[in-house]
């Protein structure tokens, strides 16, 4: 029997229209991926199965779960099905669980509501559900709070509070978007074994066409609140028929950009020698003192003027304490960092001024890295606070023009708010803002991580561009070595606070010397495995 | 229903600024005019909130009394803000001992019974109008510095004052352009509840005959004018009493509302 069944469901809010006449199904045991861009109605469809919309939004056609029709149903009776019969993971792990309560509690909490039973035994379910996702002693151990746990702990957690009732059928909405290629490659094999082990149906949200491949017997392809395509994955996978599902293929295949040859024997215009950076640890005992923690250990890199630099390391490995140092939010305890040949490490006054305009940064939250106040015009001539003379009326809005001209923005654009734009277009204001003082580098900070795949692919091709034509230094920190494969000339991989390998992009690809580089690269979801 | 709290504040607390400003030009009658002839009059068309016991209109006095009320409550807010705000975003961008000096200063405040500490200084600096205003006034300083460096402090870590400081701006000039326009909303809720206890506060302190001097009228002063005559004339007590309640309700709809906002926005 089909576990799930969507039949012509169509859902609008207000006069928008955004999930048109969608007929789905998924059967138990089967894992059916539901791919689209933000915004084309792929969580909307999600939320409507749980019959979880926003209020104002009109709903029709049904949703079977099991022969039960959902909609419709009383908020009540929903509230028994939710949980019971399928269970949800949603994207941010951060934000999915009650800060204040163990996590043993609250898997615990799940078990309480729907099943009558004692404190004690829904606290045994939970410490069992918690192994079953491998949360055990150590870090997972039920009386943990979710602070003391990393992104990945905390979505097994919430994957521990969907499946702890052994629902038929599972929700993902995007599980692994906010995590790091080890953890999300961890995070999909887990899912997978529940759906197997349990023969639970798996509903899989996801962006990633490359996530689809590794997990999915099934893939939707949704566009526009429709489906526009739909089959077996490896199958839709060789070929798909409909021009967005094809849009999609491409820009899912990000292959390695060409190395351009460097002009050889050039200074590079970023250079980094030995940086130590150290956090001091809580002392954990009156008569040993506790070492401080090396965030960053003797790391040296260097980039060169019109050469982009990749520097990957999952959460943790110390890139971003680098990233704040070779800023100079930070200072390094030792070692320096040098720009277009002077110390900026050691510069203050209006020497540190006068450098912070050759580098220049764009932050990974396109929503975060603006303040909401500020209209676009005033956001990008921000750095000019670091000119000695500042451009005034005409001038300056002259100037915003003409880097909102290079990012592919009309100028027009720079007497709007941010919260007018889309994450797309957000990231292009935030290049437009770090090209505004000309500098010789820009440090991107997961900078495209939070877009989907077809927008990603754009950016990274102005980026392209734009460096090559302006013969800018990218330094490009991510944990997606997809993505640094494909726009980086050189890589650095970082591990614990050090440099495990370097080397230029085919090298450390096609001959990862370093365990750990070898095992990044094999966790990469690929599209043809 | 959370638009009708914050709708009903509003207009509860329009109708009573409204009356402030009538009050500075007009009274039915004059509110300090004594007329031994027409002492206690109950409700009529004439007194439409009666007479106390020397003969004065209780509704010029209830309106005469706003001004005072609000005059009092407002000023104390403004010092809470004037100081408390500061404190509170260099409290946030400094952090280490400058922020646990500064935390830690407020707990000071915090840990003394407010009313009692606005009674002792009034007692010791004279009663008065004035003395109230910078008695309330200090209890509200560590509030508007929590509430700030708590906004702020969230605000640190979002990415646009990292691209501000990348743009070679300092902590002081961060906290003025970017931290304070975008904690302006939670102030503004937080003004208009510390406004509501300061109402209630005023009143208190006139009802122990330590706020502002007769002939000034003033709501407190009233409730305990009204306390002895309660079973011979029990209007007198309701109507600066029900002025306080639905004052001091309105605002806090409205704070509230404005608070909400704020949070969800």
């Amino acid at each position: 029997m089909t576990l799930l069944e969507i039949e012509s469901l169509s859902v609008s809010i207000g006069t928008v229209q955004i999930i048109k006449n969608l007929s789905l199904a998924v059967a138990a045991g089967e894992i059916l991926g539901l791919v689209g861009a933000s915004g084309s109605g792929k969580s909307m469809t999600a939320l409507a199965i749980m019959q979880l919309l926003p209020l104002r939004a009109r709903t029709s056609g049904t949703v079977r779960l099991q022969g039960q029709i959902l909609t419709g149903m009383s908020e009540s009776a929903l509230c028994g099905v939710r949980g019971r019969d399928a269970g949800m993971v949603f994207q941010e792990p951060m934000t999915a669980l009650n800060p204040l309560m163990r996590i043993g509690d609250q898997v615990a909490e799940t078990v309480r509501l729907h099943r009558d039973v004692s404190l004690g035994e829904a606290r045994r379910a939970a410490r069992e559900t918690l192994e079953l996702v491998g949360l055990d002693g150590g870090h997972g151990a039920p009386d943990r709070l979710p602070y003391e746990l990393s992104g990945g702990q905390r979505q097994r957690v919430a994957i521990a509070m969907a499946v702890v009732l052994e629902p038929p059928l599972l929700i993902a909405d995007e599980p692994t978007t906010a995590l790091d290629v080890s953890t999300q490659a961890q995070v999909l094999r887990l899912l997978k074994q529940l759906a197997r082990a349990r023969n639970m149906g798996l509903l899989l949200v996801t962006h990633d066409l490359a996530v689809v491949a590794e997990v999915t017997d099934r893939v939707a392809v949704m566009h526009q609140g429709e489906i526009v395509e739909q089959g077996a994955t490896r199958a839709l996978l060789r070929q798909m028929e409909h021009p967005y599902g094809r849009a999609l293929l491409a820009a899912a295949h990000l292959d390695p950009k060409c190395a351009l040859l460097r002009a050889a024997g050039a200074a590079p215009v970023l250079e980094v020698r030995d940086v130590v950076h150290e956090y001091p640890l809580r002392r954990r005992s009156l008569w040993h003192s506790t070492p401080p923690l090396r965030a960053v250990d003797e790391v040296s890199l260097e980039v060169h003027a019109g050469e982009t630099v990749g520097l990957v390391g999952e959460s943790g490995s110390g890139k971003s304490s680098l990233l704040r140092i070779i800023l100079a939010l930070e200072r390094p305890q030792a070692g320096e960092v040098r720009l277009c040949g002077e110390s900026l490490s050691a510069a203050t006054g209006s020497v540190l001024k006068r450098l912070r305009r050759s580098i220049q940064v764009v932050f990974q939250d396109p929503y975060g890295s603006f303040d909401p106040r500020w209209t676009v015009q005033r956001l990008i001539a921000e750095p000019f606070f670091l000119l000695d003379s500042p451009p005034q009326n005409a001038e300056r809005r002259r100037r915003v023009a003409a880097v909102l001209e290079q990012v592919g923005l009309p100028s027009a654009d720079a007497q709007r708010y941010p919260h007018e734009f889309s994450g797309g277009e957000r990231q292009r204001i935030a290049i437009a803002r770090a090209l505004v003082t000309e500098p010789a580098v820009i440090a991107f900070d997961e900078a495209v991580s939070a877009l989907d795949v077809l927008v990603r692919a754009q950016i990274l091709q102005l980026l392209t561009e734009l460096g090559e034509r302006l013969q800018l230094g990218y330094l490009f920190v991510s944990h997606d070595l997809k993505v640094v494969r494909s726009i980086a000339d050189r890589i650095y991989v970082m591990k614990e606070g050090r440099i495990v390998e370097q080397g230029s992009v085919e090298t450390v690809f096609n001959h990862p010397r370093h365990p750990y580089t070898q095992s990044l690269i094999t966790a990469i979801p690929k599209l043809d495995g | 229903m959370k638009g009708f709290g914050f709708a009903a504040g509003a207009a509860i607390t329009a109708f009573f600024v409204g009356i402030t400003i009538v009050a500075q030009f007009w009274t039915p009658y004059d509110p300090a005019a004594l007329s031994i002839i027409d002492k206690l009059h109950a409700p009529d068309w004439h007194h439409w909130f009666g007479t106390d016991q020397l003969g004065r209109d209780v509704l010029s006095m209830i309106m005469a009394g706003a001004k005072n009320s609000v005059g009092v409550a407002l000023l104390s807010v403004v010092i809470g803000v004037f100081v408390g705000v500061p404190l509170g975003l260099v409290a946030a961008a400094r952090r280490g001992a400058t922020d646990e000096i500064i935390m830690r200063g407020n707990d000071l405040i915090f840990a003394f019974p407010s009313l009692l500490l606005a009674i002792l200084i009034t007692a010791v600096f004279g009663p008065g109008a004035v003395n109230a205003i910078i008695a309330i006034g200090i209890f509200n300083i560590p509030v508007f510095a929590r509430v700030t460096r708590g906004g702020a402090m969230q605000l640190w870590t979002r990415d646009y004052t990292q691209a501000a400081r990348v743009a070679g701006k300092g902590p002081l000039r961060i906290s003025v352009e970017h931290i304070l326009p975008n904690t302006a909303g939670l102030l503004v809720g937080q003004a208009t509840i510390q406004f509501s206890l300061g109402i209630i506060a005023e009143a208190g302190l006139s009802y122990v005959g330590l706020g502002a001097q007769p002939p000034t009228s003033s709501w407190g002063r009233m409730l305990s004018d009204a306390q002895t005559l309660t079973a011979l004339a029990p209007s007198l007590a309701l109507f600066p009493g029900l002025a306080v309640l639905l004052f001091v309700l309105g605002l806090n709809l409205l704070g509230d509302g404005m608070l909400r906002r704020e949070r969800s926005a």
